[in-house]
C-alpha cells in the first residue's frame, strides 16, 4: 500500500478530489495526505472507496461530506457541515467543528475531540456521532435515527422535535427541545455508550452519561397541546 | 453572504504591517463578497480639537478628478478654517481644527454629492465597488498603518451595489461596523431612530444598527450595554464586527446564521469570517484558533 500526498498550497484542491474520485482503486494507492488545506472548502467530498485521508491543518465548509466507506481524519478543525450526509466510514475531527456537524448523516462514525457548534447532527438519519467537548445550540434537531454522545454539555433546544436517534450527553442540558426528555440508563444504552466511546478512542465511565430520547408526543398532531410539549 | 475581517496587532513594531498583514485576509474573503469591499483603520489619534473626515469623490460628477485643493480652498474663503488634505484620487482624508459639524454642513451645501465616510480623530474610512483585490489596489491598503482595524467585502443581499452602501458603515465619531447578515427590522429601527433627529445617508440595514448602536453609545452607554440593548433590539442574522479607537468587538446572533472565527497570538488577534482569511498569517499554526459562541460579547483592546 503506497502513501500519496498533495500539498493544496501548490495543487488545485479539484485535483486532490478527482485523485480521490477517479484514480484511487487504479493506482491502489490507500492513504492519502493533504498537506495545508487553510480552510478550504469540500476537502475530500463525496469519497466512495475504503481509503484514509489525512487532512494537517484547518479543513473548511463540508469536509468529508457525503462519505462513503473512507475514514477521514482532519489534524485541526473543521468548518460548517464537516460530514454532512455521510453514508458510512469514519470522519475524526481532531479539533473543534463547526456549525451542522454531522448534519443528515445516514451512517457511519463522525467523532470531535473538541467542540461541535450549533445544529450538530441535525436530521441524523442514522449515523452514530462522538462531540469530545460540548454542542452548540439546537443539537440533534429533528434527529431521526442512530446515536448522539456528548462527553461535555450541550445549548438551548438539545433534542428538538427527535423521532427514534438517541441523544447521550455526560454534562449539563441549558435546555432539552419540545418533545425530549431524559430518561433511565439501561444496561444496553451503557454497553451501546462505552461502544462508541471505544470506537471515538475516548475514556468516561459510561454510566456518568444520562439518556435524552423521544416522548413521542409529537407523532400526532394535537390541537389541544396548544403548541406546547 | 459578505465576508468579515478584523486585525490588532499587540506588538508596536506590527502597526507598520498591518495593512500589508491585512490584504490576503480581504482577498480570502472573495467568494463571500465580489462586489464591494472596504476598511476602517484605526491608527494614532489626532491631538486637541483637530478632526478629520474621510471623504469619497466617486459620485460627484469630476469623479477622480475632483477638486480637492479647490474644496480646501473654499473653506478658507467661506469658513476661514485651515485644513490639510491626503488624497488618493476618489478619496481624501481632511483635516482641521474646529467642529466637524460646522465643516460637514458647508460640505452638504457646497459638495452635496461628496459622501463623508466617516469623521473622528483617530479613524480613516475607506469603500468602493470592485473585487476587494481591486478596492485594496485602488487605495493601496497594503501601505496602512495603525493599531487595527475592521474590512469588510460585500455581496449585496439588502441594498444596491453602491460604493455608499458599502461596509464599513460608521455613525457619530471614530465608530464603525461591519455586518455579515441581514436585518429583519432595519426600518422599524428607523422610525425609532430619525425622532431623535439621526440622519440616514442610505436605505441600507447595516447602517441602521450601526447608527442605532451609536445612538446608545452616545447616550452615555458603555459598548457592553449598547451590545446588550442590540440583542434586544436588533432581529434578524448577524455576526457584527466594530470598531472604536482603542477596541474591536464581535458579536453574533443568538443562532450564529453568520460564521466567525478567531485565531489570536502574542502578536495579534485575527478575525475573519472563515479560517481562509486566516491561513497566512504569520505563526497562525500555533494560534488559538476558536469560534466566538452566539449571543456572547467578545472584546479586544487595542
Amino acid at each position: 500500500m503506497e502513501r500519496v500526498s498533495f500539498d493544496l498550497a501548490s495543487t488545485p484542491l479539484r485535483e486532490v478530489n478527482q485523485f480521490l474520485h477517479q484514480k484511487l482503486q487504479a493506482e491502489d494507492k490507500r492513504h492519502v495526505e493533504v498537506h495545508n488545506p487553510d480552510g478550504a472548502h469540500n476537502i475530500a467530498v463525496g469519497l466512495d472507496q475504503p481509503v484514509t485521508v489525512e487532512i494537517h491543518g484547518h479543513a473548511g465548509y463540508y469536509a468529508a461530506g457525503l462519505n462513503k466507506k473512507a475514514h477521514v481524519i482532519v489534524h485541526g478543525s473543521a468548518g460548517t457541515g464537516v460530514a454532512e450526509n455521510m453514508m458510512s466510514g469514519v470522519v475524526h475531527v481532531k479539533g473543534f467543528a463547526s456549525n451542522g456537524a454531522g448534519a443528515t448523516a445516514h451512517g457511519g462514525l463522525l467523532v470531535i475531540d473538541g467542540d461541535a457548534g450549533l445544529r450538530c447532527g441535525i436530521s441524523l438519519k442514522g449515523a452514530d456521532i462522538v462531540v469530545g467537548g460540548s454542542v452548540g445550540s439546537f443539537s440533534g434537531f429533528m434527529a431521526q435515527a442512530g446515536r448522539m454522545v456528548i462527553c461535555g454539555n450541550a445549548g438551548d433546544a438539545l433534542g428538538d422535535s427527535l423521532y427514534e436517534a438517541v441523544i447521550y450527553i455526560r454534562g449539563e442540558v441549558k435546555s432539552l427541545g419540545a418533545d425530549a426528555q431524559f430518561e433511565p440508563m439501561t444496561d444496553e444504552d451503557r454497553a451501546t455508550v462505552a461502544d462508541l466511546l471505544r470506537q471515538a478512542g475516548l475514556q468516561h465511565e459510561p454510566a456518568s452519561f444520562k439518556r435524552i430520547a423521544s416522548a413521542r408526543s409529537l407523532y400526532h398532531w394535537n390541537a389541544d397541546a396548544n403548541q406546547e410539549y | 453572504m459578505c465576508g468579515i475581517v478584523g486585525l490588532l496587532v499587540k506588538k508596536p513594531a506590527l502597526k507598520q504591517q498591518l495593512g500589508q498583514l491585512m490584504v490576503p485576509m480581504l482577498i480570502g474573503m472573495t467568494e463571500r463578497g465580489p462586489d464591494s469591499a472596504g476598511l476602517a483603520v484605526f491608527a494614532e489619534p489626532l491631538k486637541g480639537s483637530a478632526r478629520k473626515l474621510s471623504l469619497y469623490s466617486g459620485l460627484t460628477e469630476a469623479g477622480a478628478d475632483f477638486d480637492w485643493h479647490g474644496l480646501t480652498h473654499g473653506l478658507q474663503q467661506h469658513l476661514g478654517v485651515t485644513s490639510t488634505i491626503d488624497v488618493k484620487h476618489n478619496h481624501a482624508v481632511l483635516s482641521f481644527e474646529v467642529s466637524p459639524d460646522i465643516v460637514k454642513k458647508w460640505l452638504r451645501e457646497h459638495h452635496p454629492k461628496l459622501h463623508i465616510l466617516s469623521t473622528g480623530q483617530t479613524i480613516d474610512l475607506y469603500k468602493d465597488i470592485g473585487t476587494p483585490a481591486m478596492v485594496s489596489d485602488r487605495y493601496d491598503f497594503s501601505s496602512l498603518t495603525g493599531s487595527h482595524l475592521v474590512g469588510h467585502t460585500r455581496m449585496a443581499t439588502e441594498s444596491a451595489v453602491t460604493p455608499d452602501r458599502a461596509h464599513p458603515f460608521t455613525a457619530g465619531e471614530d465608530f464603525c461596523l461591519v455586518h455579515n447578515g441581514s436585518l429583519s427590522n432595519p426600518y422599524g429601527l428607523r422610525r425609532k431612530l430619525e425622532p431623535h433627529g439621526i440622519h440616514f445617508d442610505t436605505d441600507n440595514d447595516t447602517e441602521a444598527a450601526c447608527r442605532f448602536l451609536e445612538w446608545r453609545l452616545r447616550e452615555g452607554d458603555d459598548l457592553e450595554t449598547a451590545l446588550h440593548a442590540g440583542f434586544e433590539e436588533l432581529d434578524g442574522f448577524f455576526t457584527f464586527l466594530m470598531g472604536t479607537p482603542d477596541k474591536l468587538a464581535l458579536i453574533r446572533d443568538p443562532f450564529a446564521c453568520k460564521p466567525a472565527v478567531v485565531a489570536e497570538t502574542d502578536d495579534y488577534v485575527a478575525i475573519a469570517s472563515e479560517f481562509r482569511s486566516l491561513a497566512h498569517l504569520p505563526d497562525v499554526k500555533h494560534a488559538k484558533v476558536f469560534e466566538p459562541a452566539p449571543e456572547e460579547m467578545y472584546v479586544w483592546n487595542a
